[in-house]
Formats: C-alpha cells, sequence, structure tokens
C-alpha cells in the first residue's frame, strides 16, 4: 500500500552470531525529505539501510518501502530506489562516461547521463577508466550510478567519508539540488555537521538502537541547547542554565560589582548535544550488559 | 504513477551487457594473455618445438596439436574467464551494485554468454587463421565435419560456461581467484591430451581425465580436424563422439543445477 510515507519500520531487529547489530528501530521517513541516520561506527547504520535496500533480510520487524517489502522487492521497485553503498571497489576497465551511459539503460525513465556526469563534478575525468580514478573519484561514480535512474528514494551510505571539504560541500549542493526536485533520502554519515547541514530530520543510532528522531536544531530535546553561565563563586564552579544569559550576566555584574571571575557564556553546539546522546546510550549499554553478567 | 514507465526488455540490456562485457574482456591484460592468446601461443611453441615429430599419415605436429588448442582456447575462454571474472566482480561489489538495479539477472547472464560465444569465436578463429596460414595445418572442408564441430562447440562453451559461473565461488576473494581457478585448469589440460597424445597417458590418468568435459571436448575436435584414420590410435579405437556427447551434456545440466544453487550477488561476509 503506498501512502505519504517512503520508509515505514517498524520494531526492526537484525541478529549476527556474536552481536545485536539492530535491537528494535522504529522509523519513519516522508516523502520528499531529507533523513539522516547518525550515529558512531558500529551502530548498526549499514545494517538498517541494507535491509531497507534488500540486500540483507531482517530478523524480526515490520519494514515498508515505497510500499513493498524489499525482501521480496522486483524490478519495477528496484527502478523506483537509487543505492550508493558505503564500500565500493569497483576497478573496471570501463571509463566514467561508459559506465554511466550503460547503467542509464537499466532505468525506465533516467536521468542525462551527461548531466548526471556534470553534477558529480566528474566531466573532466569522462573518458579515465574507473581503475584510475582517486578514492573521492569513484565515490562520485557511486553517487552518479546512484541517482541515474531518477529514483524517488535514495540511500546513501557514509556518501562523503574520505572528501576533502571542498568536494564535500559541492556533494551537499548536489544533495540539495535533488531534494529540491522532490527526491527521498536515507542518508548515514557520522559527520554531524553533514546531517545538520542537509537533514530535515536526524534519527541518532548507537548499539542498535534509535535513540532519537528530531529535526537538527531540537535534538537532544528542549534545554539541550539552552545556554550556560558559569562563573568562578567562592565555593567553587557555577553553572546555570537559563534561557536569559543577559540577564543573567547583569545580575552577576551588579553582585560582583565589577570582573565576574572565570565567567563564561555558552551555548551547546550540536555535538555536545551529540556526543551526550551516544554517551548516555553506550553507559546504558554498558550497565546492561554489567547486570546481564 | 510510474507504471507509465515500462523497463528496458530484458533482451535490450543483455545485448548491452555484452558490448560491455567484450569492451572490458579486451581492455584486460591478463584475460588478454592467459585467456585469449594462450592457446594459439602454446600452439605456435609446439609445432616450432616437436616440428621434427611427425605423427603418421603426414599428419604434422601443429596439425597434431590444433584440435587440442582449439578445445582448450573453448574451455578457457568459458570457465576460466568466467570464473575468474566474476569472482572478481562479486568480490569488488560490482555484482552487489548490479543487484541494487533494476537489471534482470537474466540480462547478466546473456551478457556472459555473448561474452563467451564472441571471445572463442574469435580465438577460434585466430587460432584457424595462424594454424593454416602460418603453420601449415589442414583445414577439413567436409560439411558433416564442420556441423560435428558446431555440436561440439556449443556444448563444449556451454558447459564450460555454467560451471565457470558456479566454480566463481570458490575463490575466496578476487585476489585469489586466478590462482585457484589457473591450476585447475592446467592441471585439466595436461591429463586431457591438449599437451600430449591422450593415448600416451598412462592408464589412471586417462581414467581420471575422462570423467571431466575437457578430454572429451579435445577428442571430439580431434576427430574433426584429424584424418578419419587417426581415431585407431584413440583409446578403444574410436572417437567415442556419443560418450562424448552424453559427457558434455551430462556436465551441462549439472553445471546448470549447481550454478543456479550457488551463485551469489554478495560476498560470502554481507551479511
Ligand atoms: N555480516 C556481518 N556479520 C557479523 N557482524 C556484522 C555483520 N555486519 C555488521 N556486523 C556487526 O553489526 C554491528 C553494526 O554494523 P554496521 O551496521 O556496519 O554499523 P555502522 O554502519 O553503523 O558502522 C557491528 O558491530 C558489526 O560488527
Ligand atoms: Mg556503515
Amino acid at each position: 500500500m503506498e501512502t505519504d510515507k517512503a520508509v515505514r519500520v517498524r520494531g526492526l531487529v537484525k541478529r549476527y552470531p556474536d552481536k545485536v547489530a539492530v535491537a528494535g528501530v522504529d522509523l519513519d521517513i516522508n516523502r520528499g525529505e531529507v533523513f539522516a541516520l547518525l550515529g558512531p561506527n558500529g551502530a548498526g547504520k549499514t545494517t538498517t539501510v541494507e535491509i531497507l535496500e534488500g540486500y540483507r533480510h531482517a530478523d524480526e520487524g515490520q519494514i515498508d518501502v515505497l510500499g513493498s517489502d524489499p525482501a521480496r522487492g522486483d524490478r519495477q521497485w528496484r527502478a523506483r530506489i537509487g543505492i550508493v553503498a558505503q564500500s565500493s571497489r569497483d576497478e573496471a576497465e570501463l571509463t566514467v562516461a561508459e559506465l554511466v551511459h550503460h547503467f542509464a539503460g537499466y532505468y525506465p525513465s533516467p536521468r542525462d547521463p551527461e548531466e548526471v556526469i556534470a553534477a558529480v563534478g566528474l566531466e573532466e575525468k569522462r573518458k579515465t577508466r574507473t581503475r584510475k580514478l582517486s578514492g573521492g573519484q569513484r565515490r562520485r561514480l557511486d553517487v552518479a550510478l546512484g541517482v541515474i535512474g531518477n529514483p524517488e528514494l535514495l540511500f546513501l551510505d557514509e556518501p562523503t567519508t574520505g572528501f576533502d571539504p571542498e568536494a564535500r560541500r559541492q556533494f551537499w549542493t548536489l544533495i540539495r539540488n535533488l531534494r529540491t526536485e522532490g527526491t527521498t533520502i536515507l542518508l548515514t554519515t557520522h559527520y554531524l555537521d553533514e546531517a545538520e547541514e542537509l537533514a530535515d530530520r536526524v534519527g541518532v543510532i548507537a548499539d542498535g538502537k534509535m535513540i532519537e528522531v528530531a529535526t537538527p536544531d531540537t535534538l537532544g530535546g528542549r534545554g539541550a541547547r539552552t545556554a550556560r553561565v558559569s562563573w568562578l563563586a567562592a565555593d567553587g564552579l557555577q553553572e546555570i542554565r537559563t534561557d536569559t544569559p543577559t540577564a543573567e550576566v547583569t545580575r552577576l555584574l551588579a553582585q560582583y560589582g565589577g570582573e565576574v571571575p572565570e565567567l563564561q557564556v555558552r551555548r551547546p553546539s550540536l555535538e555536545d548535544v551529540y556526543l551526550e546522546l551516544i554517551g548516555k546510550a553506550s553507559v546504558a549499554g554498558a550497565e546492561l550488559e554489567g547486570a546481564v553478567r | 504513477m510510474s507504471t507509465l514507465h515500462v523497463l528496458p526488455s530484458t533482451f535490450k540490456v543483455g545485448l548491452s551487457r555484452t558490448k560491455l562485457e567484450v569492451k572490458e574482456f579486451f581492455r584486460e591484460r591478463e584475460q588478454l594473455i592467459f585467456t585469449f592468446f594462450f592457446p594459439i601461443v602454446f600452439l605456435a611453441i609446439f609445432s616450432a618445438v616437436f616440428g621434427g615429430t611427425t605423427f603418421g599419415g603426414g599428419v604434422t605436429a601443429a596439425t597434431y596439436f590444433t584440435p587440442g588448442m582449439i578445445a582448450s582456447g573453448i574451455f578457457l575462454s568459458s570457465f576460466q574467464s568466467l570464473s575468474i571474472s566474476i569472482a572478481i566482480e562479486r568480490d569488488q561489489d560490482v555484482l552487489k551494485r548490479l543487484r541494487g538495479t533494476p537489471m534482470s539477472p537474466q540480462s547478466y547472464f546473456a551478457g556472459k554468454i555473448g561474452l563467451v560465444l564472441t571471445t572463442s569465436i574469435m580465438q577460434f578463429a585466430l587460432l584457424l587463421l595462424v594454424a593454416g596460414l602460418l603453420l601449415d595445418v589442414t583445414i577439413p572442408t567436409e560439411p558433416e565435419k564442420w556441423l560435428r564441430f558446431v555440436w561440439i562447440f556449443i556444448l563444449g562453451t556451454a558447459s564450460g560456461s555454467v560451471l565457470g559461473i558456479a566454480f566463481s565461488v570458490v575463490p575466496k576473494s578476487g585476489k585469489a581467484a586466478s590462482a585457484v581457478v589457473t591450476p585447475v585448469v592446467l592441471l585439466l589440460q595436461f591429463m586431457s591430451g591438449v599437451y600430449f597424445v591422450y593415448s600416451d597417458l598412462p592408464g589412471w590418468m586417462q581414467s581420471i581425465a575422462s570423467v571431466f568435459p575437457l578430454k572429451w571436448l579435445a577428442q571430439g575436435m580431434r576427430s574433426v580436424f584429424l584424418p578419419d584414420d587417426f581415431r585407431f590410435t584413440e583409446p578403444g579405437g574410436t572417437w567415442q563422439l556419443g560418450t562424448g556427447a552424453i559427457v558434455l551434456s551430462l556436465w551441462l545440466v549439472v553445471g546448470l543445477v549447481i550454478a543456479q544453487r550457488v551463485f551469489r550477488w554478495t560476498r560470502r561476509d554481507a551479511g
């Protein structure tokens, strides 16, 4: 059944012999949305994404991707998704242009191959064999092959790992353009700035569990990013959280009648919030493991 | 919404995959040397080394070894070429990427069959040219011999291909592929009478070889390219074409069943 959700997952579990990689994840992705799955290495991002792509099979859970169970996705279904896997080691003797044009032939309504090559910034490498591409260039070819079919839903598993800052900016522009054209995008990353830059919503995953789903500016819940005012009082370091730091500083100024010792006004960055979130998760995980033993 | 968009036909994509496969094959140095030119080079070397030896009935060394090299070429272009290239494609996640597109698996295998047919026919033509023009090998002209050649060629490439697809799961990595496949092929070539006169081989070696397809392929090719009297030099005094057809067909069926069961689009550790 087709809904306004591109992806709907309930209670996803994937176990490996020595590890529960995904431990009951729920996930909703709206059509037209850019959703970032953010988490440290080993959190279960790739496992989750590859189950949604139909490569791996879940042990438990209900999964709906564009109205189908990915484990039973047919060719029509695959024509509507685009995949950029985390690793590709393709060292073909074929050129960039040959591959992109060839892959366009798999799809019912592909994008223009030359436009795609230009969009990923590989125009100058059109006639270069993939074996001779640098890591970053090969990654861009991956992206080109992922979007050539003009997918409704695009999966990107750590697309910018190994990019230099310039390439990353270019890539971000490409993703924004795809979003403007209405492509739904599920992106995994362990770069916080990338999630913040691109995502409409972020899902923080650690140890196979979805810790929080929120817009980038509300991550960590209310108060997570309220300002902290700290100073050195007679009985040690003081810190208060406040929505009105200026008023607080004015009050301290009046109290001390001049310089306030070690005064700091700080607003936690998204990174602080994120580290706190996954930190809590690993502490909770460790406690759980301890309790089991 | 997207029901209006019709998927490209399996046939059309299969054709486009064939072109891509052939293009890539001729750009890979290793495949070119060890699969395509190998039998041709060996035929030239053997003709030079055994130039003084006659095999009776005016048959020169070049003539005697031509059918073996043709058989060997068919086996290399099907079994060796596919098992190595597919093992590498699997290891480098090429197959995984293809599996994530709407390309039908039939198109992929059609491309592989197209590759085998194209390269083995070209290789055969080149072998024939070298043998006929440079090495003075007499090429048969009787239509019935060429008819025989056609069915042996088809059975040979078909069984070699399905066995190659199946065997591609054996190497643990793409890097190991050549190192695993080449010795197997080399051993079979030695035992099947490609490099030696088959009837001169020890009996136990002949018995082992006659389980595998290459021996029958080589014997079939000898029946095409050697004078009819030479059948008396074969064990049992005949070309054993009936048995050869049965053994090759059996391998074709067995290979098909195994290939279907073991073929996978992802690496073993893919989860
Ligand atoms: N095929 C596999 N076999 C065994 N364990 C696996 C396999 N794939 C992933 N894992 C384990 O599952 C956990 C999650 O892995 P993964 O999904 O790759 O994380 P991420 O993509 O977030 O880095 C890791 O502990 C990893 O070692
Ligand atoms: Mg990963």
